[in-house]
């Protein structure tokens, strides 16, 4: 049972994410992560172990509903993200926890900007990841964005990837 | 008559059944003087959602929560009964409670430590001796609302202790509480996870969005898109009914049928033969407890309802509970909450809040376009001296109205003029 990514690959990984999400390159983002995935958005002020199947999300994807969200993202009719908003993803305090080859988890830190119609909002808050390392490369299989405010009355929304 | 479409002046509700036309002054969206009559001759004198039963299950369970513009403290006293105070100090005036949620046997003020029981009596306080023992009775305790009451577990405040009683204010609004509350033969609870976020926009386009259903093809057509993709989660209406409905007292109600599942007893492919199973023997149920077309009506038909002024339950896809308040005219907080069966299956649970996520909430598919849509009405009426009013005519002159029509909201149009041209109280 073995780890063999390091740190730097993780990083080079969420970088790469967090510049696909700043370039509205949705499909080339779920391209990041294995076949069956989720993404999950809890609560604003949740703490880490919070689970969908007890607890009412802002978002609970399963893959079906991952892959539905990037096509409507994709649309004019997503009339909340149309014209699309301009985007900025900040990633920091990047850590490689535990795991094997198989599965293993990474957390970072993220503040991400949101401008349209010259209102910026700000979402900020930790990744926690699942990733697994497949074929020489890494694949996420789980990824929860957990915003680390007390409510979203500033944003009022979660329509982007965060 | 014609009106100018240039108005910044009253009136602001124009209704000419002649002519079929239902029309509101913009100006009601963006006048600060309008909200702070709105303060006054609507949210200070009616009833308004507070929290649900479940919220304080056991002895010393409290809440915080800002109701109608007050900061509120919500507690389950040692006999069991539900309190509401403002969360305020009397010694000078602090929040005494600084938590969402919890659970206490005292309230400390942080402030001098003024300590107060769960029924607002002060108990204790640094120094007492140095107070004269003549001081009113009562005035240092915390100070209760003026009336609190619930009905079906849905717990309501009312600031004004003239008010008549909460379910006479509820009207016909009570037929459709039962329809939810009857969910369930145990108990209705609040499922953890509260949705609280803001909208850029006036609260009143909030209550009208909340029933409109002639914008969700439009606005909610990803949605749609959605539902197809699924395929086999399209399913029947299983109900023909369509119908907006007068609750009295400016509360009005659409019941209908809808394509989605409904996680009591209406299945989708989706849900699998297990889902299928269970969602029949719970209207097998229901059908003894209520006999068939009562049952029925529980299980399908689906209904949005605004209870006037700011509370609305959907019971739609899953069940909603919202309610909002203006913090400016263009400006609100919006808080949500999603109730079930507490007597449910894990799977129907997770059904019902996969069903939720969907179409609701911050994250969902739909109301972060209804979000925008709200926002670009407001942003529309700074144009107000030159292009006044807005159409909610939709549905007039006919012979029936549909739930896709406007009537609702003219229902709540109504009531909100008559209460703003009632005298100054
Ligand atoms: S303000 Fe609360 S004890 Fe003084
Ligand atoms: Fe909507």
């Amino acid at each position: 049972m073995t780890l063999s990514v390091t740190r730097a690959d993780v990083e080079d990984l969420l970088y790469l994410e967090a510049s696909l999400l700043d370039a509205w390159k949705l499909d080339e983002w779920l391209d990041l992560f294995e076949q069956g995935a989720s993404y999950w958005v809890p609560p604003a002020g949740s703490s880490d172990d919070v689970e969908p199947s007890t607890t009412l999300f802002y978002i609970a994807d399963d893959w079906f509903r991952l892959t539905e969200r990037v096509k409507r993202l994709g649309k004019r009719t997503a009339h909340v993200e149309f014209p699309k908003s301009r985007c900025r993803h900040m990633v920091t305090n990047v850590r490689l926890v535990n795991g094997t080859d198989e599965a293993f988890y990474a957390t970072s830190n993220f503040v991400t900007y949101r401008t349209k119609a010259s209102v910026t909002e700000t979402y900020l808050g930790h990744h926690i990841y699942t990733m697994a390392f497949v074929d020489r490369a890494i694949r996420i299989r789980h990824k929860i964005s957990f915003l680390d405010t007390d409510d979203i009355y500033d944003q009022g929304k979660v329509s982007i990837i965060i | 008559m014609n009106i100018p479409l240039q108005n910044l002046a009253e009136p602001y509700v124009l209704e000419d059944n002649d002519r079929g036309t239902f029309r509101v002054n913009r100006r009601a969206f963006v006048d600060p003087a309008v909200l702070a009559q709105e303060r006054s001759k609507i949210f200070d004198c009616s009833w308004l959602y507070l929290a649900h039963e479940s919220e304080l299950s056991k002895p010393g369970d409290f809440l915080t929560r800002a109701v109608g513009g007050r900061e509120l403290l919500f507690v389950r006293d040692n006999d069991g009964v539900p309190r509401a105070f403002y969360n305020t100090c009397p010694h000078r005036g602090a929040l005494v409670c600084r938590e969402k949620r919890g659970k206490e046997k005292l309230f400390t003020c942080m402030y001098h430590a003024w300590t107060f029981d769960l029924q607002g009596k002060l108990v204790q306080r640094p120094e007492a001796e140095r107070y004269s023992a003549a001081a009113q009775d009562g005035m240092h305790d915390l100070v209760p609302v003026a009336q609190l009451d619930d009905y079906r577990g849905l717990y309501f405040v009312n600031f004004d202790p003239d008010s008549a009683d909460l379910v006479t204010y509820l009207a016909g609004t009570t037929e459709y509480i039962d329809l939810t509350m009857d969910h369930s033969e145990v108990a209705m609870e609040i499922v953890q996870g509260d949705q609280e976020y803001g909208f850029q926009a006036n609260w009143k386009l909030l209550a009208e969005n909340s029933f409109d259903s002639y914008h969700g093809l439009p606005t909610h057509a990803t949605y749609f898109d959605y539902i197809m993709a699924a395929g086999g989660q399209l399913g029947e209406s299983l109900t023909g009914l369509s119908e907006p409905k007068d609750l009295g007292n400016g509360h009005a109600v659409i019941e209908y049928g809808a394509p989605w599942g409904r996680p009591i007893a209406k299945p989708v492919a989706a849900w699998g033969e297990e889902g299928a199973k269970e969602c029949a023997a719970i209207l097998a149920r229901l059908t003894e407890r209520f006999g068939k077309e009562r049952a029925e009506r529980i299980a399908y038909n689906n209904f949005n309802m605004v209870i006037f002024p700011n509370f609305v339950i959907n019971n739609i896809m899953a069940i909603t509970l919202r309610t909002f308040f203006p913090d400016l005219p263009d400006r609100q907080r919006v808080k949500a909450w999603t109730l079930a069966p507490v007597d449910e299956s894990e799977a129907m649970r997770e059904r019902r809040l996969y069903n939720f996520l969907e179409f609701l909430g911050p994250g969902g598919f739909a109301t972060p376009d209804d979000c925008e849509a709200l926002k670009l009405c407001q942003q529309g009426y700074s144009n107000l001296a030159g292009a006044g009013w807005n159409d909610i005519s939709k549905g007039m002159g006919q012979s029936e109205t549909i739930s896709n029509d406007e009537e609702q909201m003219r229902i709540f149009w109504r009531e909100w003029d008559r209460r703003m041209a009632a005298a100054e109280r």
